[in-house]
């Protein structure tokens, strides 16, 4: 493996998330009916034209100004001319000379610390085909176009990346992007965000690219990872055994963790692209690149170098609160309520509710903790009002419903002793209870402190202030 | 009975009949000629009658539209809602169109009733009407010899007086030589004035629905129905649409009519040449100034057109393919075969062929050699117009080099047929607006005149094509259909 | 430029039409005559020439995102060859 140099770039399919279709009215909402969402147009009916969807071009513009991408001020679509049952039309709409967004680029982290500028091509907008079922029937396959004619931003990097890891990190860079911009859901189980890896590999110093094969059925994260990982351990054993790669299009299986050549759909397809003649040029002015640049929000890389300088959260950190924008929205809520406990919030939010939501499934946006929620319970540590550990049973107890940190704090008589005398009194009976412990620390076993500061916490239900009891007791043990 | 649409539209604003007994009268004709004719594919009386009841209705409310109770007939190109639209196609023969071409919505908006649907050459692809599934067209002055094409069934409807009135699609002069060689007047608007959403695309940027009638006055009629900005073409025009029909008396005094000397040259037949010429004489007296211009790039005009219009049809007919609608064949063993077989059996000859060089046009390595090379000529062919209509108002060129060939006569040889639209091509490349009336006859077969204008001067022309047929009655004449 | 019969074969499976084996060399003299009718075209230098797509010259209208169609799969599935469940139907597909 250490002569060789894996080069990945990855396409990706993102289903734009407007109401309609891109080239007619009909709805794009998931999960319906067959063919209940597919209208004259999507099904290709004679005679029948498209008109290009507004949203569809503003979210495309977007992503370019995003990502520092020139915009075409005249992009032109153009027909992908081949046969097959989900394509009505015998063509797909999509962009081909002239793509409306440029070349542009992101930085990536792939491992803490490290960072890399990934080059993206080109972004370009098209349509989706439809569904071929193949297990509905025994021996036909069953078609559906509800999907027919949702609009796809095909995002196409350049070869930038040297490994699995690089191109996860930039997979997921470019869905959180995209989610961030509001012009993707990013539902890759759905099949709103989907992954290709064009693989090859090339001996360490060589400069021209290897054989690529374009790895597809990839729907998660970790499968692009392992498909891209076998792809290249099959390519380095096929050539140092003497073989050729083959340029081919491989399915992933995940059952099998491995990637299988498709059955020849590929025959070197002759697309015939020519400029659509039922649609015109799309004219983009510097005007509606400034507008849609202003109503941008604050994008991912924004916002973690703000969070690095202002709010002096490490890089790491940053990083991870700003990969999901849901995540970074909740953090700044809490943020609202107590500026000064960013730290503390942070750590809350990355440890245990990160691990809450892990646990159940959930997202960030359906906690059942809310920004404010965390917030009070962060001030409440904060503010002595209960210890760390105490917190965490808080905690549970606000995530299971029961109420505010408040709430469950008065409720539960948990608020946390600080009262001198009534710790000395504790200790006072933990010290009369223990006298040979008392002894062996006398004589110089330090170590029999923890126990008694165990003991004290167990008489007060873990409500002692154990910064005061450990104090008091080295006090009375002296 | 009235047999112009004006003179319909008259009649039935005096009560003088209903529009029931006018539809039954033209339904009577069509039975009775058209088994020699063949003009329709598919008659909707039942569809017509209830129009034509529904219009008289709408009538004695006082709601009348502008071609209210106007029977009409239709290319079987434009879908019609419940009506079988086969495009001269076998692979369309059982399509029940679902939803109703926005032309067919105008007419039905206005109040016309749509007699049937008239035979074509398949697809549009042709220049005789012998390409259709369905059988030829006779041409009615002469039932040996084509009407021309593609359609060839409205053009000879209207000549025979099977209908008053008829649309049709141009794509290379599919409404203006018919026109000619039928003796009819018909129009060709510019690129984007008539919306295209429901006529089923052969040439996509070359394209235009038009109306056939007996007078540029009925045409002015039919194309304020059918004009007008569509939300649903993309490549519909925003252009406001001028009242034709008022400005049809504004006469040519001083309007500069440029004759092409390229149209003028050999190829086209010296008789045909003659009947022209006195036609321009009468345009002189009528105050015309008559010039000549040149067209450099008319020679190039024919391999441009096949080689745009091949392409795009390749692509526009991919979508014929056995699996939502239109034929299938029988017991297909996998997919390959259903979309073989079903392709095969249900395009005829002419279809595939151009099918075939459009694939090829635009096949890797051939497309900067045909395409993009047949798109730079099209500009090149545009600008030899705009060059033009700097100096003139209106073109004037024959329609076709020569009257309606014998059936038959050019069906070995594609490219003898493809020499046909020498005149009419190139107005198609550049997208402006050209009509076509009848100006004379040579050995019984009616001569066309072709007249070509600027962007969205379609009154220009129609002002100038009326002018002529106030001073002549070549127009008014009907073949003997009991001879 | 000359065909030969496998460019015919080749053409008429990109375009998925079925010729019969004794109708090609019909097609193979068809097309090679188009085509030279075709070839004229490069009897002229057209460098520097802007192509053109549309006679107009015109730019795309934007159509407003809204959901303006409602379900008419009876009426489009009517005239289907096979449908089944609400789905159109082709032989097994292998992927």
């Amino acid at each position: 493996m250490s002569d060789w140099e894996s080069v990945i770039g990855l396409e990706i399919h993102a289903q734009l998330a407007t109401v309609s279709k891109i080239f007619s009215g009909a709805s794009t909402a998931f999960g319906a009916e067959p063919n209940t969402q597919a209208c004259a147009i999507d099904l290709g009916m004679p005679g029948v034209l498209p008109v290009l969807n507004r949203e569809a071009v503003n979210m495309a513009i977007r992503f370019g100004v995003a990502i520092g991408a020139q915009i075409d001020p005249h992009s032109v679509f153009a027909r992908k001319n081949y046969f097959y049952p989900d394509l009505p039309k015998g063509y797909q709409i999509s962009q081909f000379e002239l793509p409306i967004v440029g070349k542009g680029h992101i930085s990536i982290s792939p491992a803490e610390g490290e960072h890399k500028e990934i080059g993206i091509t080109r972004a370009h907008l098209e349509e989706d085909a439809g569904k071929s079922i193949h297990d509905q029937f025994p021996d036909q396959t069953g078609i559906d176009l509800n999907r027919a004619g949702t609009p796809l931003l095909e995002i196409v990097s350049e070869p930038d990346m040297r490994s699995a890891k690089e191109a996860v990190a930039y997979a997921r860079k470019i869905h959180s992007l995209v989610r961030y911009l509001e012009i993707c859901d990013g539902n890759m189980q759905e099949g709103s965000f989907r992954c290709d890896a064009n693989v090859s590999v090339r001996r360490k110093g060589e400069h021209e690219l290897g054989t690529r094969a374009e790895l597809k059925n990839i729907n998660s994260f970790r499968f692009l990872e392992r498909a891209i990982n076998f792809e290249i351990e099959r390519q380095i054993d096929l050539i140092e055994d003497g073989g050729q790669v083959v340029q081919e299009t491989r399915l992933y299986d995940a059952e099998r963790d491995e990637t299988r050549s498709m059955r020849s759909k590929e025959e070197a397809n002759d697309y015939r692209y020519f400029p659509d003649p039922d649609l015109l040029p799309v004219a983009i002015s510097d005007e509606d690149i400034a507008r849609i640049r202003a109503e941008l929000p604050e994008l991912p890389e924004q916002k973690k170098q703000r969070y690095i300088g202002e709010l002096k959260l490490s890089d790491y950190n940053a990083e991870l609160l700003t990969a999901n924008r849901d995540t970074a929205l909740f953090f700044e809520a809490a943020l609202i309520d107590s500026p000064q406990l960013s730290a503390q919030l942070v750590n809350w939010i990355l440890g245990d509710l990160a691990g809450a939501l892990n646990r159940t499934g959930l997202d960030i946006s359906a906690a059942p903790i809310t920004p404010p929620m965390l917030a009070q319970l962060v001030a409440r540590i904060a503010d002595h009002t209960i210890s760390g550990k105490i917190a965490k049973e808080v905690f549970e107890a606000m995530w299971q419903g029961e109420g505010s940190a408040d709430a469950i704090i008065e409720a539960r008589g948990l608020k946390q002793i600080t009262d001198s005398s009534a710790i000395e009194t504790l200790i006072d009976e933990v010290i009369a209870a223990n006298p040979e412990q008392v002894e062996q620390f006398r004589a110089g076993k330090d170590k029999v402190l923890g126990f008694f500061v165990g003991q004290v916490m167990k008489q007060s239900q873990g409500k002692a202030n154990p910064g005061q009891v450990n104090a008091i007791l080295r006090d009375k043990l002296k | 009975m009235a047999n112009s649409v004006i003179g319909i539209c008259q009649g039935l604003a005096r009560g003088e009949f209903s529009s029931v007994e006018i539809t039954k009268d033209y339904l009577a004709r069509m039975q009775q000629h058209n088994p020699t004719l063949n003009c329709f594919i598919s008659v909707s009386e039942e569809l017509a009658l209830n129009q034509a009841r529904q219009a008289d209705a709408m009538r004695a409310a006082g709601n009348a539209g502008p071609l209210n109770g106007v029977p009409i007939a239709h290319k079987d190109l434009f879908c019609t809602d419940g009506v079988r639209t086969s495009c001269g196609s076998r692979i369309l023969d059982n399509f029940i169109a679902p939803y109703d071409a926005t032309l067919i919505e105008h007419f039905k908006r206005d109040g016309a009733v749509m007699l049937g649907k008239t035979n074509m050459d398949e697809f549009a692809m042709g220049s005789s009407n012998e390409n259709s599934f369905y059988g030829p067209v006779a041409n009615p002055w002469n039932i040996q010899h084509v009407p021309g094409g593609s359609s060839g069934g409205s053009a000879a409807a209207v000549a025979a007086g099977l209908a008053p009135a008829a649309t049709g699609t141009d794509t290379g002069g599919s409404i203006r030589q018919p026109a000619a060689f039928c003796g009819v007047t018909g129009i060709k608007p510019t690129y984007g004035r008539v919306s295209r959403y429901g006529m089923i695309a052969y040439g996509s940027s070359l394209d235009q629905g038009g109306p056939f009638a007996r007078s540029a006055e009925d045409c002015a009629l039919l194309l304020q129905t059918m004009a007008g900005f569509d939300p649903r073409d993309s490549t519909s025009s925003e252009e406001a649409v001028p009242d034709y029909s008022a400005r049809l008396g504004q006469g040519i005094e001083g309007v500069k009519i440029g004759l092409p000397k390229e149209y003028f040259a050999e190829g086209l037949d010296s008789r045909l040449a003659a009947v022209i010429e006195n036609a321009i004489d009468e345009l002189r007296k009528l105050g015309a100034d008559i010039k000549e211009i040149s067209l450099p790039n008319t020679g190039l005009s024919i391999p441009t057109y096949y080689v745009i219009a091949m392409a795009e049809c390749s692509s526009n007919l991919s979508r014929f393919d056995g699996v939502r609608f239109g034929h299938r064949c029988d017991d297909p063993v996998d997919l390959e075969d259903l979309y073989k077989r079903s392709r095969g059996e249900g395009f005829g000859a002419e279809v595939k062929r151009r099918i075939l060089i459009g694939t090829y046009a635009l096949s890797a390595g051939y497309y900067d050699a045909y395409y993009l090379k047949a798109q730079q000529l099209r500009r090149m062919i545009k600008n030899d117009f705009q060059n033009a209509f700097e100096n003139v108002d209106l073109i004037l060129a024959p329609t076709t080099p020569g009257v309606a060939f014998k059936i038959g006569a050019k069906t070995d040889d594609p490219v003898s047929m493809y020499l046909q639209d020498i005149y009419t091509i190139s107005l198609n490349l550049a997208g402006l607006p050209g009509m076509s009336l009848p100006v004379g006859f040579v050995d019984g077969l009616p001569v066309g005149m072709q007249l070509i204008g600027n962007y969205f001067d379609e009154a220009g022309l129609l002002a100038a094509a009326h002018s002529y047929q106030q001073v002549s009655d070549w127009h008014l004449q009907t073949p003997d259909l009991e001879s | 430029m000359t065909l030969k019969s496998d460019d015919i074969r080749n053409i008429a499976h990109l375009a998925r039409l079925h010729i019969e084996e004794d109708a090609i060399s019909d097609y193979v003299n068809d097309l090679t005559s188009i085509l030279s009718l075709v070839d004229q075209m490069n009897a002229v230098d057209s460098s520097g020439v802007a192509p053109l797509s549309n006679p107009l010259d015109a730019s795309q209208r934007l159509r407003t995102d809204e959901v303006t169609e409602t379900s008419q799969r009876d009426k489009f599935q009517q005239i289907a060859p096979d449908v089944a469940d609400g789905f159109y139907r082709v032989p097994k597909v292998i992927e």
